[in-house]
């Protein structure tokens, strides 16, 4: 069978500084019809570049140098804008990464999905709004009849995407491009959304290409696996051999992360006084309670991974215990002392015990000040050092991170990589010598190569210099990786709680059973086990809801 | 009637000029891309300017005078502005050239990637700020001088009524135009420069304390400020002078203290807003959280972790702020309550010299002595906002 897609030697180029630098080098790539390609690579692959490629389409400031893409014998690259306006929305869709973002939030969704049907002449609107409905049911979405009448925001993020799936289904293309489609999402949401999307791909025999960076999600959906190394291939194969004999050092590094544990630490005296210890919090964001009856301790040299989704109150919890929030009942005990609720009430020896790192290293550190000034801050805040001094313990802090003093001393954060900003919060944290630091989805925004990394850091400086560690995550690899206990939350309470191995071996709460499950492997087969196990109606939120 | 048949019959040679320019170039590049995906509008849009740069070159080439001997002052100075424009493009790149090579390695880089626009505008700051500074020296008179003969026009031509030793004439009571556009520079710019840095003063130190602390003080200054900004700027102002020349003369403070302070204060509301508006997206920002839990202090959350990273915003709205206060003293002046005589200021030039404007159909060069202060103004705007645009460009980050 000849091929739908057919890309050869694509190179594409970017413009910056004023001079155009190459983004993909050359690669070569065959779709046939009904196939599902997945492109996998950490950021700045050219994953996303070359799925806008596949439809003729370059980014402002992007351009297609050298190659041809060629979709059913067309030549994309050359063709026409009329000519590409007829295939793109009809024969070719996309499905980018947040569908809420992506979703026009002034229109209803069903107004959106008729859009290309009727502009592109496939059907009217009366029959397209019924063949909407008729997708919406078939992707399992709630109440298929009524939901495409309700605006974006009145729907939530995973339903949004699987109308956004159905939108770009709405002309029946020949092939559709994913793009990153569920790393927004929650992992019980997800579970739903790629159990939907490979149904109806697989329903309509629709050819697509996968883009991601998670290779457990694309063992499920991808039937051949291409892995890009900064716009270079690295190699092909289908999915089966990618996953047992891949041949590449690359894909073997990328393989390998999810190996990454540490030892299980001997357990806590009995007796011994927790670092912190988490009393009976109850917490409120206004007049509504967002936190019940929170408590567990931390002890010395300790990681408590605080795991649950979005919206369980992870974040909330390390907001009370740095006093942002103070709690309505409840109180913090830092190693058995209760602290002032309100972090300004706290003394300046308080506030240095307790440090944080958070998610995004872009917005934690001032983008107008250097690294040697972001980190002396809190050196000459807390330890007085100031001239010679304090420039010989930010060298010490750099070496810790494993940065060169010297080179990066004078750097803006702007000129450094997501792992190095990442590291620079760190030793900002560490800059403190506290004993207790919160890191907060440190590395949810992180490549995984680059994460396992930043956990390795973590664990060293833990046993160096005997830190506590309050894990907050919603990745259950990395607590498994790191965690010595670890603590389960949904809706603001905590639904179990214990030591790491415990908590993974059964029996489980029905809760944490099912968010474990939820969480992709990398077995081509799991998906497909997992629906006949569970039943597809109790996965995902339709599973949550039942609880 | 017939005006209108000529503007209709020109329309339509464009829009069908346009269609034959597309399908021309169509068949004569073969398809290429630009002219296989252009726009009607986008065709259009080439022959309109075509058929205007056309129109232009006429124009400029139309004899000075009509056949009934009168001057033709459209065409003269239709042909200054050309040449000005021109002779403007040249200075520009020429101080681009030389900013390319002469200064630090940071200067250097940035005229190497600077817009012509951005290079004039600075040029004109510069040339604006040595005037302004050395007014004393380089003005051939003093500002309040009286020289005898009033009235004499520009040009230095004594047949048309011209002195050479004032090459621009004098004013209605005989003092020299030159001296006190110079001067006037000084005063106006000067003022307007101080005015606009008390109103950043005020504005952005209680917008970004506004911002950090939020609760009801930020109720209380927003408000206020939303009290003092219902009021048309320039009627309030015009109110506030009035009463303030009383003041002054009980006091015996100058109105120009009192016209600074007032026109600030009202100006320092536009700065506040904007100055809240960033604050507020900065102190959400992870940063600010981490300085706070070290236990930092208000001054050095606002002026060493906020204020930097509202810079770009703030000197945008610098630029544009001193064109506006600029303009208000221009305008006050005009009126009569702004900087009082015999201090040369540009806005009480225009009102002063405007019956020149009659001249027009007889001596041009007699009729620009309103149009030089007025330019002098405009040309200063232009150039701020220049600067301005090219600076929030940068700071936007967007590739052109």
């Amino acid at each position: 069978m000849s091929n739908l897609l057919t890309i050869r030697g694509l190179k594409i180029e970017g413009r910056s500084d004023e001079t155009w630098n190459p983004i993909i080098n050359g690669v070569d790539l065959n779709l046939k019809k009904g196939e599902v390609l997945g492109l996998i690579g950490e950021s700045g692959a050219g994953k996303s570049t070359i799925g806008l490629a596949a439809m003729g389409y370059t980014r402002d400031g992007v351009r297609i140098s050298d190659g041809t893409v060629e979709f059913d014998g067309i030549d994309l690259v050359r063709a026409s804008a009329a000519v590409k306006r007829g295939l793109l929305g009809k024969r070719i869709a996309y499905v980018a990464q947040s569908a809420a973002a992506s979703f026009n939030p002034a229109h209803k969704i069903i107004d959106q999905h008729t859009e290309a049907p009727v502009q592109h002449g496939v059907d009217n609107r009366a029959s397209s709004i019924e063949d909407g409905i008729e997708l919406y049911r078939k992707l399992r979405l709630p109440n298929p009849d009524e939901i495409g009448f309700r605006y974006p925001h009145q729907v939530s993020g995973g339903q949004l995407q699987r109308a956004m799936t159905a939108m770009a289904m709405s002309c029946r293309p020949d092939l559709i491009i994913f793009d990153e489609p569920t790393t927004a999402l929650d992992v019980t949401t997800q579970i739903e959304v790629l159990a939907s999307i490979r149904e109806i791909v697989e329903e309509f025999d629709t050819a697509a290409i996968y883009i991601t960076h998670d290779l457990a999600v694309v063992a499920q959906m991808a039937d051949t696996i291409k892995v890009l190394l900064r716009g270079d291939e690295v190699e092909e194969a289908d999915t089966r051999t990618m996953l047992s004999a891949p041949k590449e050092d690359y894909t073997k590094s990328l393989w390998a992360v999810r190996a990454f544990e540490r030892p299980a630490k001997p357990a806590v005296s009995t007796g011994a006084v927790p670092v912190v210890s988490v009393r009976n919090v109850t917490a409120a964001y206004g007049t509504t309670d967002v936190l019940h009856d929170v408590s567990f301790d931390i002890h010395a040299g300790r990681t408590v991974a605080v795991v649950g989704e979005s919206g369980s109150g992870k974040s909330t919890t390390a907001r009370c215990i740095t006093g942002l929030l103070p709690p309505r009942i409840g109180e913090i005990a830092f190693d058995g002392e209760v602290l002032p609720a309100d972090y300004r009430k706290r003394s300046k020896d308080q506030l240095r015990q307790a440090q944080m790192i958070y998610q995004m290293a872009d917005t934690a550190l001032n983008p107008r000040k250097t690294i040697g000034q972001i980190i002396g801050r809190p050196v000459q805040f807390y330890g007085g050092l100031t001239g010679s001094a304090r420039r010989a313990r930010v060298d010490e802090l750099l070496e810790q991170i494993e940065l060169e003093p010297s080179q990066y001393f004078n750097r803006l954060p702007s000129e450094l990589s997501g792992g190095q900003k990442q590291r620079v919060g760190i030793a900002r944290a560490l800059a403190a010598e506290p004993k207790f630091i919160i890191c907060d989805e440190v590395t949810s925004a992180l490549d995984q190569l680059v994460a396992e990394g930043i956990l390795r850091l973590l664990g060293d400086l833990q046993d160096k210099l005997g830190l506590s560690y309050m894990f907050i995550t919603h990745d259950l690899a990395t607590v498994k990786a790191i965690a010595d206990e670890v603590v389960v939350m949904k809706d603001g309470k905590v639904i179990e709680q214990g030591p790491k191995l415990d908590m993974f071996t059964p029996p489980h709460h029905a809760y944490t059973d099912l968010l474990l499950s939820s969480v992709p492997e990398m077995d081509p087969d799991w998906l497909t086990n997992l629906l006949q196990e569970r039943g597809v109606d109790n996965i995902g939120d339709a599973a949550v809801d039942k609880m | 009637m017939s005006s209108l048949l000529t503007m209709a019959i020109i329309l339509a040679a464009i829009l069908g000029g346009a269609y034959v320019f597309r399908f021309a170039g169509q068949k004569i590049t073969n398809n290429a891309p630009m002219f296989r995906d252009m726009g009607y509008g986008v065709a259009f849009g080439y022959v309109l300017a075509a058929a205007l740069l056309i129109w232009a070159i006429w124009y400029y080439f139309q004899p000075l005078e009509t056949d009934a001997g009168m001057k033709n002052a459209g065409v003269q100075f239709f042909r200054w502005a050309v040449q000005g424009f021109i002779i403007a493009a040249i200075a520009a790149f020429l101080f681009r050239l030389f900013g390319q090579f002469v200064g630090t390695a940071g200067t250097r880089k940035l005229f190497r990637s600077m817009p012509l626009t951005a290079s004039f505008g600075i040029l004109v700051i510069l040339l604006y700020a040595i005037v302004a500074i050395f007014a004393g020296a380089i003005a051939p008179y003093g500002q309040a001088e009286i020289l005898g003969a009033a009235n004499v026009t520009a040009g230095g031509d004594p047949a048309l009524g011209g002195n050479p030793e004032y090459p621009l004439g004098t004013d209605q009571i005989g003092r020299d135009i030159l001296s006190r556009l110079i001067y006037g520079a000084q005063n106006t710019v000067g003022i307007a420069f101080v005015t606009t840095c008390l109103a950043f003063f005020i504005g952005g130190s209680l917008g970004f304390l506004a911002a950090t602390l939020q609760g009801w003080l930020d109720q209380l200054l927003s408000r206020s400020v939303d009290v003092l900004m219902a009021i048309p700027s320039l009627i309030f102002a015009l109110l506030l002078m009035t009463i303030a020349s009383v003041w002054a003369v009980e006091l015996g403070v100058p109105l120009t203290i009192f016209m600074v302070l007032i026109i600030a204060v009202i100006d320092s509301t536009r700065v506040y807003r904007l100055a809240r508006a960033v604050g507020l997206n900065i102190v959400v920002m992870d940063y600010i959280e981490a300085a706070k839990l070290r236990g930092e202090g208000l001054g050095y959350l606002v002026f060493k972790e906020i204020l930097p990273n509202a810079m770009a915003p703030l000197l945008a709205e610098f630029g544009l702020r001193f064109c506006f206060v600029f303009l208000t003293i221009a305008a006050l002046s005009f009126l009569g309550v702004g900087i009082q005589p015999p201090l040369a200021d540009w806005g009480t030039m225009v009102r002063d010299l405007a019956p020149f404007i009659n001249f027009a159909a007889f001596a041009p060069t007699a009729a620009i002595t309103p149009l030089l202060a007025a330019g002098a103004i405009a040309l200063l705007t232009v150039a701020v906002n220049f600067v301005v645009d090219w600076m929030l460009h940068k700071s936007s980050g967007l590739k052109e």
